[in-house]
């Protein structure tokens, strides 16, 4: 599952075409959060974000990940990670989607301290804090779906 | 002699009356519980004064790793050691303050050497210093 975007701007940055794919990492188990974390760190790299942004983002990441193995049915779901351009900027992009139960209260779940799992209900206020651009799309019944994006300077 | 280690990846080593372990790569989080469960044993077995948690090896610290690492250092406290995070890289830090898992009850110290001073200040003052 590997698509190819190309822009004018990568391809006059003279970068190939395939580092620009976009990775889908399935999320079914513990290894599929690790390799969350390392594509969406070699995606940040890639994209010249520096340390602490890379930290952060792939931070969020993990988090997001997690959420997916503890609350959506059976831990299923996915990981499309891309690097994103916009004019002269450069990040990584990760869309983290499941179809599991979805969330009754996105306000309550959005907040500091709230878990249903026993956690430290950080997970989703927390990456929210940790990244540039954070959106979250829930359907309680068919699933959720978090977007987020971090850019270099 | 007994091999004194988690798994392979995790060595615990003995400096004198204290242990050290030293965590290195991307640990998914049945390692890190069970790290936490081997080195809860590892000091109750050794009769460990103190440890010392070397994370300097870890790029990502997420809230659960942080939880599990501030659990495991009660857990020893509970047991009569003092125990001690150290070698927190400052990108990680910065995220975990961000994040809201910041450790704060916790004993850190920027390296395993600065950490050990801390460690044997505190036996000597006999206070969290």
């Amino acid at each position: 599952m590997t698509a190819i975007a190309e822009s004018p701007l990568d391809l006059i940055a003279g970068r190939p075409p395939d580092l620009l794919a976009i990775s889908v990492v399935l999320i079914g188990g513990e290894a599929d959060m690790l390799r969350v974390r390392s594509t969406m760190r070699a995606c940040a790299q890639q994209a010249g974000l520096g340390l602490t942004a890379t930290t952060k983002v792939v931070t969020a990441g993990s988090e997001l990940a997690r959420n997916i193995l503890r609350y959506a049915s059976g831990g299923q779901g996915e990981a499309r990670i891309e690097e994103a351009t916009s004019g002269l900027k450069r990040g990584v992009r990760a869309v983290f989607t499941d179809h599991g139960p979805g969330i009754a209260d996105l306000d309550l779940a959005m907040r500091s301290g709230f878990s249903t799992a026993g956690s430290l209900g950080v997970g989703l206020p927390g990456s929210r804090r940790l990244v540039d651009e954070f959106t979250i799309d829930s359907v309680p019944g068919q699933g959720t779906r978090v977007a987020i994006c971090q850019w270099g300077r | 002699m007994e091999p004194t280690s988690v798994s392979e990846e995790i060595p615990i080593m003995r400096m004198g009356s204290d242990l050290l372990v030293t965590l290195q790569g991307d640990l998914g989080d049945q390692t890190v519980e069970a790290l936490e469960r081997d080195v809860t044993r590892e000091v109750a077995r050794t009769l460990a004064r103190g440890i010392l948690i070397d994370v300097s090896g870890l790029d990502v610290v997420d809230s659960f790793v942080a939880r599990v690492l501030a659990r495991l250092v009660r857990i020893v406290r509970l047991l009569g050691a003092d125990a001690a995070i150290v070698g927190i890289r400052p990108a990680v830090a910065i995220t975990l303050v961000e994040l809201g898992a910041s450790m704060s009850d916790v004993t850190t110290a920027l390296n395993a050497e600065q950490g050990m001073a801390r460690l044997r200040r505190m036996r000597a003052g006999g206070v969290r210093a």
